[in-house]
């Protein structure tokens, strides 16, 4: 695609955009990187934390006490977005706060308060999965080809 | 120990996104997408749940266990029912999750006012 784009340009104009890609200002990559390792990792520690408590006060078992887990920090997060607070700290963490299952959840929510001045049918209802949709399409096709693939090549497995 | 190791993968994963965000040059929607497709290989593999054993939180908070968690629902219906379970056993794991995101979005679009 890039090839193509620079077929179509004069030398000047390939010139000018070389310059200009020497000119643009380096991502911070190793800050950023830091940055993103600190608050992910902080993420999933406050999660473990989570799923301990589950598994020692609610008497889920190790493997259960995943999913109320993910529950909550999604419900956390929910409500740091509507705070305002989650983006401030996403702006700081980038993708530390965007892998986490929180960030989808903050994707979601930003989403469906941002275009509810649409109207709950076509502003929330429309646009909460504008950025967590290629998630769950991808993840489910991608799943469907795994299952279809180990019903093909692993039929010693599969019962019924 | 947990802990520790929770909060190192789960780095690393973070971390992994950061890089596609800055050295790859894509956009969030493509690295989430990336990350969940890595996730359901890696389950289709066997390899994410002994990963999750080791490091509890670190992998199931990330948006990899998502796409492990789509795959795992696949193929334990696939493993009951036969070739049909892979279509009804696709969201019986991540339910939680997604139910979650759905209702307390909504929720909060009710009570909260945007700003501006």
């Amino acid at each position: 695609m890039a090839n193509n784009k620079k077929k179509k340009l004069t030398p000047v104009q390939q010139e000018y955009q070389e310059l200009a890609k020497k000119r643009e200002p380096g991502r911070a990559v190793f800050k950023n990187s830091v940055r993103a390792f600190i608050s992910g990792g902080a993420i999933c520690f406050i999660g473990q934390i989570i799923q301990e408590m589950f598994v020692h006060w609610a008497g889920f078992t190790e493997k259960k006490a995943g999913d109320p887990t993910v529950a909550v920090l999604i419900i956390i997060s929910v409500i740091l977005t509507s705070l305002g607070v989650y983006d401030k700290i996403a702006q700081w963490a980038g993708a530390g706060t965007a892998v986490p299952v929180t960030g989808f959840a903050n994707s979601m929510a930003s989403a469906a308060l941002e275009h509810r001045s649409e109207g709950f049918v076509l502003g929330v209802g429309g646009q909460m999965f504008k950025v967590a949709g290629p998630v769950i399409v991808f993840g489910t096709v991608a799943a469907f080809v795994v299952g279809i693939l180990h019903w093909i090549f692993n039929p010693a497995a599969v019962g019924g | 120990m947990i802990f520790l190791w929770a909060f190192i993968i789960g780095g690393a994963i973070c971390l992994f996104g950061q890089i596609c965000f800055d050295v790859f040059k894509l956009d969030p929607a493509h690295t989430m997408v990336l990350l969940v497709v890595a996730g359901a290989v890696a389950d289709g593999l066997g390899l994410y749940e002994p990963l999750i054993e080791f490091a509890g939180a670190g992998a199931s908070v990330p948006i990899t266990s998502f796409g492990n968690a789509l795959v795992h629902g696949a193929l334990t219906e696939l493993n009951k029912d036969g070739w049909i379970g892979i279509i009804t056993g696709i969201f019986k794991v991540t339910s939680a999750g997604i139910s979650a995101a759905i209702i307390f979005s909504f929720l909060a679009s009710l009570m909260i006012k945007p700003k501006g």
